[in-house]
């Protein structure tokens, strides 16, 4: 029977990733997927007649460049266009919107206060240099500080060199955007309710905590880090939604040589005398392999995937206790025709833009209450896009695809099952508050598909339907993602090997994971790095 | 100009005596101005109601550093030593902790605690040592001492042993919430245990932070809870007593209106009532919002730095309670003797979130959480024979509470503070001869904190070490010639512990050594 060099667990865009780095090292991999198309959660469904949905992902803008250009993803098919701006619906019929254009940008602002527009200029530069420093790190493996290897004490060194190289103040601003709260942060620029509501959200999405919990300015880095056509901070429509990346990865990984099988779900990593001898699928088949890589979130690997036996009881604890919490869902819409926004302008490019209804931060940090009495938000955080009105392949002419965004929404409701009624009640919470503001819009829902963090873990296998694959707190970054002491990508058995976004840099359409990973697997096996490097400064 | 001074201390708080008494040890003739008419600042014990006296701010003394101590000598009487604490429940099964023993809970929780307990005093302990040093400046050009100071605190986290170091840099950013729900079951110990990480704070148990709050509350006597003999002022008269000695003049009643800046250096003080006092140091005792914007005036310093101390997040969430009661309340399953314990209510974990949820919107909570003591079952000297005073920390009161604070708004949460009591102790409402609430809003007109915040500033990662009271000046000499703060709004924060006086000494002597 054949033996495998590799084989990946998981065709979502890390597993690809990881799997064509391997490929192109020239190891014979297979990459297996439980579902019978591929993407995990980057994908796009045909659930409803002509309309493709971007069911889970459904922006992009964290892709790494450096993987973009080095798998030659825009020859695999994937064009990202760059959408315009955001806006927030108030409850007073006004609204906020938010501009590329820098002078329309600050004109906008400057309608609510103009000390705030002001300090618009401030505030971007100081979260856009966060973004520069963490960016260095994003294509590195992080170190280990309680290792003394060479390795270790260099890549330390790199990360004392990159902070010292920050003028004193810059050092003490990074100290403390790296442990504050967004609100706070937020509150030392800004003074209007609505402008902070607006950039607020960035600060939360996919997180199990609220806007004034600490730690809570770094998420932001989340959504800022990311670059459309090298525009940092911009973000993007993937034509043909979402799985048009995990497509463009695949096609790149197999024109690699790398082999593919869909409806193969892993039932066991299958490990022998310490070591791994390869997985056995759900069907009964066993394959083998020196080495076994999985892009499931660590839960689902250890937990599930393994057998107790074969792991040490303080690394199963810690992977129990892993942070990995269901905060959000996810409301798919086949529409009609384009609804009307009628606090908008005619024919405003904020329509083509990400639109919010949340307009205080009180607002905002009651829905995480809800949350925490364990139910879904009453007044949720919704991020909507229609992304069809820049991308005609997603549904038919002149009808549209609306993707909601929900947070929060809780794994278990009050600690049990979701029943149907309760999923219907959750899509009717964000239909209804989206109808606040536009009147034609129920009528134009041809078809909606409503995903509850149980339904994104069934279907994507994302454990509780975390869109991170684990919380972004300081006890799951850097060296401590995703266990301490487990962070280079090196699982607890011999030829274990993992590369979801479980691992450095964390979640979010990134396929930095997957490359990190691969960069380990290689210097293991002795074989030559073909990862790319990161882009020096802009 | 009337006497010439080598350093003039603004504000006889417990950390300006330390400061004073310190500097005046090493030779310098020192001058300590008072608001007041008494010496202590939130460490005072007066009388509330007549004939009964309380702690009127602090009220437990478990952070006073033993540096502090030894330094001074000081010396005084306690009233109760090593106190349990005793978490309520309203059903008579409370749960009973001091050290590492914990009782009324099962034994997997009491194993649990003690292994908690274990590995908690042993990173409070790496922390101890930080808090007893100035921070170092984190800058391409800091001095050698600065970066001996860095090396030697990753040495220190890196001779912990690799899993405890995994484990402190794994626990010492997030919340307590989570490390509390993965050991224990008992709701009461784990509501009890998110109160000590929460009090004086502006955060709830699932707030990342309160690993470090809690921390810090156990660094220094690792939680161990005493009460000085008469109340908090033993430990202030004895601070004073040890500034005296040492030769520092101390006056009371003298509020300073504004340090006189001269050619852009601190050149002395004026009181309020027009008199004047030159020194070439001042140490601010007041906190750093007081000391900036108000004595100092905002156009003497530069705009980037006034901007940070406008910054810093100073709003208190802790109120306190004082009942004059003529016996002790009935609590079911108390004995007689458990009296001198210290008390918490707070149920389980999720009510002190739930307690704290109401102050992120500016309103009281509806069921408050507390930490109650009855400091006159050990002191006599503190209430008329058989009668007794009750002295409680009561939160969440934010100090901007929407529909504003008021003698309305105050007796509401007064009047909602004991009816929750009442569910612990079904006679307490009869037993009351007297009841003073002091809202974060009093505390700061009474005790001149501004936000009534009694750390002089929020206690979290961002405003820690390296960034407190702001980043850049955390060395205690603000960027003003001759300015120095020596505060709870300065490494390391607040509480009795004395810390920042004593650093900010050290840091005096040892920069004009340096001169």
């Amino acid at each position: 029977m054949k033996t495998y060099d590799a084989i990946v667990i998981g065709a979502g865009h890390n597993g690809l990733t990881n799997a064509a780095y391997l490929a192109k090292s020239g190891l014979d991999v297979l990459c297996v997927e439980k579902n019978d198309y591929i993407g995990g959660a980057t994908v796009s469904r045909n659930l409803y007649k002509d309309w493709y949905y971007s069911n889970y992902s459904y922006v992009c803008s964290l892709l790494r460049p450096e993987i973009y250009r080095d798998l030659e993803l825009a020859r695999h098919g994937l064009q990202v266009t760059p959408y315009g701006g955001g806006s927030v619906f108030m409850e007073n019929g006004d609204y906020l919107g938010s501009y590329p254009d820098e002078e329309v940008h600050h004109r906008e602002y400057a309608r609510f206060s103009q000390a705030d527009a002001d300090a618009y200029e401030r505030y971007s530069a100081d979260t856009m240099r966060q973004c520069r420093f963490i960016r260095d790190f994003l294509l590195r493996t992080p170190p280990d500080p309680t290792s003394f290897k060479p390795r270790d004490l260099k890549e330390l060194a790199y990360l004392g060199k990159k902070f010292f190289e920050m003028s004193e103040q810059r050092m003490y601003d990074t100290i403390r955007f790296w442990t504050m709260s967004v609100a706070e942060y937020l509150d030392e620029y800004f003074e209007t309710d609505v402008i902070k509501a607006a950039l607020s959200g960035s600060g939360i999405i996919g997180t199990a905590l609220g806007i004034h919990s600490p730690g809570t300015a770094y998420v932001l880095l989340h959504h800022y880090m990311g670059e459309v056509d090298g525009n940092m901070g911009a973000w993007g429509f993937a034509r043909g939604g979402m799985g048009a990346v995990a497509d463009a990865i695949s096609k790149s990984y197999q024109s690699l040589g790398g082999e593919l099988r869909t409806d193969a779900g892993v039932d066991q990593i299958v490990v022998k005398n310490g070591k791994v001898k390869g997985v056995a699928l759900t069907s009964g088949e066993e394959i083998d392999s020196r080495i076994v890589v999985s892009a499931m979130d660590v839960k689902r690997t250890f937990l599930k995937c393994m057998d107790k036996s074969d792991l040490d009881p303080d690394f199963y604890h810690r992977v129990k206790h892993f942070k990995i919490r269901g905060s959000s869902g996810k409301v798919n819409i086949a529409l009609d025709g384009m609804p009307t926004f009628p606090a908008l302008p005619k024919n405003s490019p904020l329509l083509n833009g990400d639109m919010h209804f949340i307009d205080s931060m009180e607002r905002m940090e009651r829905a995480y209450d809800d949350w925490k009495e364990g139910t879904w938000s009453k007044d949720p955080y919704v991020d909507m896009v229609i992304p069809t009105t820049s991308d005609p392949t997603m549904a038919p002419p002149g009808k549209h695809f609306m993707s909601c965004f929900v947070q929060y929404c809780p794994a278990k409701v009050e600690g049990r099952e979701w029943t149907p009624e309760e999923r219907d009640q959750f899509g009717q919470t964000v239909i209804d508050q989206i109808a606040e503001y536009s009147p034609d819009f129920k009528d134009l829902i041809l078809h909606a598909e409503i995903r509850t963090p149980q339904d994104i873990e069934d279907e994507a296998g994302l454990t509780e339907g975390n869109i991170f694959h684990g919380e972004l707190t300081m006890d799951q970054l850097m060296f401590n993602r995703p266990i301490p002491g487990y962070a280079q990508y090196r699982g607890p058995v011999a030829g274990l090997y993992m590369c979801g976004s479980s691992t450095h840099p964390g979640g979010g359409v990134m396929s930095a994971p997957g490359c990190n990973a691969a960069r380990e697997i290689l210097f293991d096996l002795k074989r030559p790095d073909v990862t790319p490097l990161s882009f020096s400064e802009d | 100009m009337n006497d010439r001074y080598d350093a003039i201390v603004v504000g006889a708080g417990h950390n300006g005596l330390v400061c004073a008494s310190l500097l005046a040890k090493a030779g310098r003739k020192v001058l300590v101005l008072e608001a007041k008419d008494q010496v202590g600042g939130a460490a005072i014990t007066r009388t509330f109601a007549e004939g009964y006296s309380v702690s009127a701010c602090a009220h437990l003394l478990y952070q006073l550093q033993p540096q502090v101590r030894k330094d001074l000598g000081l010396e005084f009487d306690v009233s109760s030593e090593q106190m349990g604490t005793i978490a309520l429940s309203p059903d008579g099964n409370h749960v009973r902790y001091n050290g590492n023993e914990v009782s009324g809970t099962s034994d997997e929780d009491a194993a649990s605690y003690k292994d908690f307990y274990r590995r908690m005093t042993r990173f409070a302990d790496l922390l101890q040592t930080y808090l007893n040093k100035t921070p170092p400046r984190l800058a391409k050009d800091a001095s050698l001492s600065d970066l001996l100071t860095l090396v030697r605190l990753g040495f220190d986290v890196r001779r912990l042993g690799k899993v405890e170091m995994q484990e402190f840099l794994r626990l010492i950013g997030i919340n307590i919430y989570d490390e509390l729900v993965e050991r224990f079951e008992s709701g009461l110990l784990k509501g009890a245990l998110s109160l000590d990480a929460v009090l004086g704070t502006h955060l709830g148990p699932r707030s990342p932070n309160t690993i470090l709050t809690y921390l810090y509350r156990l660094a220094g006597s690792h939680g161990t809870i005493s009460a000085p003999a008469g109340g908090m002022s033993a430990v202030s008269e004895a601070l004073a007593h040890s500034a005296r000695d040492n030769g520092a003049t101390i006056r009371t009643g003298m509020p300073v209106k504004k340090i006189i800046i001269e050619n852009g250096r601190a050149a002395g003080v004026e009181t309020e009532n027009g008199e004047q006092f030159s020194s070439w140091l001042v140490v601010s005792n007041a906190d750093p919002k007081t000391t900036i914007m108000r004595l100092v005036s905002a156009r003497n310093v530069e705009t980037g730095f006034t901007r940070r101390v406008h910054n810093i997040r100073m709003r208190g969430n802790a109120a306190k309670l004082h009942l004059a009661l003529d016996g002790l309340p009935h609590i079911k399953g108390i004995e007689k003797g458990e009296y001198g314990e210290r008390f918490v209510v707070a149920p389980d974990e999720n009510y002190v979130e739930r307690a704290f949820n109401a102050a992120k919107y500016g309103e009281t909570s509806t069921k408050p959480v507390f930490e109650i003591t009855f400091p006159s079952f050990r002191d006599s000297s503190l209430a008329p024979t058989g009668k007794h005073v009750l002295s409680a920390i009561v939160q969440y009161a934010p100090y901007a509470l929407r529909e504003g604070w008021s003698d309305e708004t105050r007796q509401a949460f007064l009047d909602r503070a004991i009816a929750t009591l009442g569910e612990y102790m079904p006679d307490l409402k009869q037993r009351i001869s007297a009841a003073e609430m002091l809202t974060p809003a009093d505390i700061e007109k009474e005790f001149l904190i501004t936000g009534g915040h009694w750390h002089h500033g929020e206690l979290s990662l961002d405003q820690f070490l390296f960034t407190r009271p702001v980043g850049g000046a955390a060395q205690y000499a603000m960027p003003l010639d001759g300015l120095y703060l020596c505060g709870a709004g300065a490494h390391p924060g607040g509480g009795v512990s004395g810390a920042a006086g004593r650093n900010a000494a050290r840091a005096i002597l040892k920069r004009e050594k340096a001169a």
